[in-house]
C-alpha cells in the first residue's frame, strides 16, 4: 500500500536525512521525501497499519530533523 | 577602514531585515512563521552588535577589572540572539549521531573564533558577525528556494478547484473529487474544465495551451468528447462526465509532474552520496590543519604559531558548508521538469530528463508520428484543369462509394456534396468508378481503369494510391492519396541534428517503397520496413547492442501498439498523448500534441537542464576548492568565508531558476 503525506521541510539535505530515516522504520518498505512538492510517498509492507508505522516514522523524523513536521 | 566597513555592513542587514520583516506582514509574501522570527533575530542582533561596537573598548574599560567580563557578557548574548537555535541544532546532532553537519561545523567554528577572543580579551566582533552573515544566507537561501518551490508549483497547478453541478435548478460549486461518473457539469466560458467527459449540450472553442503548451484552439460541439484542463473560451458547454476526477486527464497529468522529481537522477544521487563523506572529510582536514602545521613548525625547532593555525582550521570550517550543492541540484531538476510541462512535455523523473540530455539515437515509429495516420490527398500530378476542380469531379464521381479513398476525397474537396449533380454511377470493383458529372463523363480510378477505357495514361512515381482521373474520354491528370507526412516532419529531423542527435531511425510495418519514399523526404538516416511489432523490438535491441556505451537510445511512437518498443528503449517517448491512457502509462516521456518539433524541444529543454546542473556542481565544488585553498594558505578570512559560502548559494538557486525558461528554446 502506497500513501502520501503532506510534509514540511526547510532543507534538501534535510529531506534525505528524513528519507534515510523514514526507510528504516518496521513495516516500511520504502520511503521518498519530495523536497520540491514537499511531500514523503511511503510504501508500506502488507498487512501493515499506516497510521502506527506512521508515528514511528515521524517520531524517527523529528528525532534527525527538529524542525521538520508531517500531517498525518 | 575595516571597522567602517562591517559597521557599514551592519546597518544594511538591520535596514533589509527591518524591510522584509515590514514586507512580511503582507499575506501574499509568502514567509513562513520561522522565516519571520529570523528576521526579528538577525535586526536585533545586527542593531545590538552595532551599538556595542560604536561604544567601543573604553567604554568597558572604564569599568576597571569587571570591564572585560561586563563586555563579555554583552557579546555573549548578542552572540545567543543570533546563534542559540544553531547551538541547539548542533548539540541535538551529537546526541543523536549525527555529527557531522552545517550546525556543527558553524557552532564549532564560531565558538573556537569566540574562545580566541575571551583568551585575547581581543575582537568578538568576528565570531558573531559571522554567525549573522550566515544566519542571513540562511534565511535568503529558505526564502529564495521557498518562492520558487512555489511558483514552479503555481506554474504547474492546472487543478481545477471546483465543477459546477446543476442540483434543482441551481448551479452549484462542488468539489470536482465529489462529482460522480454521468453528472452533468456546467462550463462556463473562462473556465477549466474540470472533468474528463462528453458535450451534451452547447458548442465552444477550448484552448488547450495548458496540456499542450501550445494554444492551437480546439473547437468543439454537442457529442464531442472533452479533457479536463483545457480552458472553456467562448460558448457556455453542459458536460456529461465520463471519469471521474482522480482518473481524469488532469489528475493524471498533475500526479505525473509532482511525482516526477521523486525519481532521483544519477547527479541528484551522486550529491546526496558526497554530502555524506564530504561533511566528515571537511572536519578532519579541519583538525590536521589546526595541529599538524605547528607540529611541524615546533619539530624544526622553531616557535609553534597555535593561534594562527586554529583560526585558520576554523575559517576553514566555515568555508566548508555544501549548502549550495545540496539545494541547487534538485531545484534546477524540478525547475527544468517544471518548465517541460509547461511547454507540454511531461517527464517523468529527474533520471528520465537525465538520459534524455544524453540521447543520440533517436528511433521513430512512422505512421501516426512521422506520419498522420490518416489518408489524405497528397498530390495532384499532370492536371489539365485548375487542380480543386480535379478534386471536386473526382469527389462527386465518387460520392455515393465508402471506401476509405472517395472519404479522403470528399475530404479534401471540404464542400458538401449535392447529390443531384451526379448521375449514372457504375462502381467498377478493382478499378474504380465512372459517372456524369454535370453532363460530363468521368472515369477516376487506376491504371487498369484506364487501360480498360483504352485511355494513354502517365504512371505516378509517386508513392501512395493513385487516382487518375478522365472526363468525356480526355485524361486529366491523377490524384495521389497517401499517409500525409505531418508539416513539422523534416523539420524537426533537421531540428533534432542540430540537437546532437548522431543517428535517426526509422521503423515501420509498412511496405518498403512507401517507407524509403518517406524516409527519403525527410531525412531519416536508416529505415528498417515490414516490421511486425515484435520485429520492431528485436530491431530496438540490435540498434541498442551496437550503439557506444554512453550514448543514449530514445525510441518515439504515439503509444499505439508500441508499448514493448517503448518499454524497452533506454527512454521512450509516446506523443499526442492528449487523453491517450496507454501512452501516459507506457512512456518515460510524453508530449502533450503530436508535434514532432516538440521531441527536439524536449532535447533542449533536457540540455539545458542538465547544463545547469553541471554548471552548479562545478560552481559550487569549485568555489569551494578555492576558498579552502585560500583560508588554509592564510589568504582569507573567515568573512570571505561566508560570502563565499553565502554567495555561491544564492548564484546556484538563481542559475537553476534559469531551467524553468525553455520558451524560446
Amino acid at each position: 500500500m502506497k500513501k502520501t503525506y503532506r510534509i514540511e521541510v526547510d532543507c534538501a539535505n534535510c529531506a534525505n536525512k528524513m528519507e534515510d530515516a523514514a526507510c528504516k522504520i518496521e513495516g516500511v518498505q520504502a520511503a521518498t521525501v519530495n523536497f520540491m512538492t514537499q511531500k514523503m510517498i511511503v510504501e508500506f509492507h502488507e498487512g501493515q497499519e499506516p497510521a502506527s508505522v506512521m508515528a514511528g516514522v515521524r517520531k524517527a523524523c523529528k528525532k534527525i530533523e527538529p524542525d521538520c513536521e508531517i500531517y498525518l | 577602514m575595516q571597522e567602517l566597513i562591517v559597521n557599514l555592513l551592519l546597518i544594511v542587514a538591520a535596514a533589509l531585515a527591518a524591510v522584509l520583516r515590514v514586507m512580511g506582514q503582507k499575506p501574499s509574501s509568502g514567509m513562513t512563521r520561522k522565516q519571520k522570527t529570523m528576521l526579528w533575530r538577525i535586526l536585533a542582533a545586527s542593531v545590538l552588535l552595532l551599538a556595542l561596537q560604536l561604544l567601543g573598548t573604553q567604554a568597558f574599560a572604564q569599568l576597571g577589572a569587571a570591564g572585560r567580563w561586563v563586555r563579555l557578557a554583552c557579546y555573549a548574548a548578542d552572540y545567543l540572539i543570533i546563534g542559540y537555535d544553531i547551538l541547539r541544532k548542533a548539540g541535538r546532532g551529537i546526541r543523536n549521531g549525527q555529527i557531522f553537519d552545517e550546525n556543527f561545523l558553524m557552532a564549532l567554528a564560531t565558538l573556537g573564533a569566540l574562545a580566541l577572543a575571551v583568551y585575547e580579551n581581543g575582537d568578538y566582533l568576528e565570531a558573531i558577525a559571522v554567525m549573522l552573515f550566515y544566519q542571513v544566507g540562511e534565511w535568503f537561501q529558505s526564502y529564495a528556494v521557498g518562492r520558487s518551490r512555489r511558483n514552479i508549483s503555481e506554474l504547474m497547478d492546472i487543478r481545477p478547484d471546483y465543477a459546477n453541478v446543476e442540483r434543482d435548478g441551481v448551479l452549484e460549486q462542488a468539489d470536482p473529487d465529489e462529482v460522480a461518473v454521468g453528472t452533468v457539469i456546467v462550463v462556463k466560458p473562462g473556465e477549466k474544465v474540470p472533468i474528463d467527459g462528453c458535450v451534451t449540450e452547447g458548442s465552444s472553442t477550448l484552448n488547450t495551451a495548458a496540456l499542450t503548451g501550445e494554444s492551437l484552439p480546439r473547437e468543439v460541439h454537442e457529442g464531442d468528447a472533452v479533457i479536463s484542463g483545457c480552458i472553456n473560451m467562448t460558448g457556455l458547454l453542459k458536460i456529461r462526465t465520463t471519469k471521474e476526477f482522480g482518473e481524469s486527464t488532469v489528475s493524471k497529468i498533475l500526479d505525473l509532474v509532482e511525482n516526477a522529481s521523486s525519481r532521483k537522477s544519477h547527479s541528484e544521487a551522486f550529491i546526496s552520496r558526497f554530502a555524506k563523506i564530504y561533511t566528515p572529510a571537511v572536519c578532519i582536514a579541519a583538525a590536521v590543519l589546526a595541529i599538524l602545521p605547528s607540529l611541524v613548525t615546533l619539530a624544526l625547532g622553531q616557535p609553534p604559531a597555535w593561534e594562527t593555525w586554529l583560526y585558520r582550521a576554523l575559517t576553514f570550517l566555515v568555508a566548508s558548508c555544501p549548502c549550495a550543492l545540496v539545494i541547487s541540484i534538485p531545484l534546477s531538476f524540478f525547475a527544468g521538469i517544471g518548465g517541460a510541462s509547461k511547454a507540454g512535455v511531461l517527464v517523468k523523473g529527474s533520471n528520465y530528463l537525465e538520459t534524455l540530455s544524453k540521447t543520440k539515437i533517436m528511433v521513430f515509429d512512422k505512421t501516426g508520428t512521422l506520419t498522420q495516420g490518416v489518408f489524405e490527398v497528397n498530390g495532384i500530378h499532370h492536371s489539365g484543369m485548375e487542380n480543386a476542380r480535379l478534386v471536386e469531379y473526382a469527389a462527386l464521381a465518387e460520392s455515393s462509394s465508402t471506401h476509405p479513398i472517395s472519404k479522403s476525397l470528399l475530404r479534401a474537396y471540404g464542400k458538401p456534396v449535392d447529390r443531384t449533380r451526379v448521375t449514372d454511377v457504375q462502381e467498377i470493383s478493382g478499378n474504380g468508378v465512372t459517372a456524369t458529372v454535370d453532363g460530363c463523363r468521368v472515369a477516376a480510378g487506376n491504371g487498369k481503369l484506364m487501360e480498360r477505357l483504352g485511355l494513354p495514361y502517365i504512371p505516378c512515381h509517386s508513392v501512395g494510391t493513385i487516382i487518375h482521373v478522365a472526363i468525356d474520354g480526355k485524361y486529366m491528370g491523377h490524384i495521389v492519396i497517401s499517409d500525409r507526412v505531418k508539416p513539422h516532419a523534416a523539420e524537426a529531423v533537421r531540428a533534432l541534428r542540430a540537437a546532437g542527435i548522431r543517428k535517426t531511425v526509422m521503423l515501420t510495418g509498412d511496405a518498403r517503397r512507401v517507407a524509403e519514399q518517406v524516409a527519403g523526404e525527410l531525412g531519416v538516416d536508416e529505415v528498417y520496413s515490414e516490421l511486425l511489432p515484435a520485429g520492431k523490438v528485436e530491431k530496438v535491441e540490435a540498434l541498442l547492442s551496437e550503439k557506444p556505451e554512453k550514448a543514449r537510445l530514445a525510441f518515439v511512437g504515439d503509444g499505439i501498439n508500441d508499448a514493448p518498443v517503448l518499454r524497452r528503449a533506454d527512454i521512450g517517448i509516446a506523443m499526442g498523448a492528449m487523453g491517450s491512457d496507454a501512452a501516459i502509462e507506457a512512456a518515460d516521456v510524453v508530449l502533450m500534441d503530436d508535434d514532432p518539433l516538440k521531441i527536439a524541444k524536449a532535447i533542449r529543454i533536457s540540455r539545458k537542464c542538465l547544463r545547469i546542473v553541471y554548471q552548479n556542481i562545478a560552481a559550487a565544488i569549485g568555489i569551494k576548492l578555492i576558498c579552502l585553498v585560500l583560508v588554509a594558505l592564510g589568504l582569507a578570512n573567515m568573512w570571505l568565508a561566508v560570502f563565499a559560502d553565502v554567495g555561491v548559494m544564492i548564484l546556484a538557486v538563481l542559475n537553476a531558476i534559469r531551467a524553468l525558461f525553455v520558451k524560446k528554446l
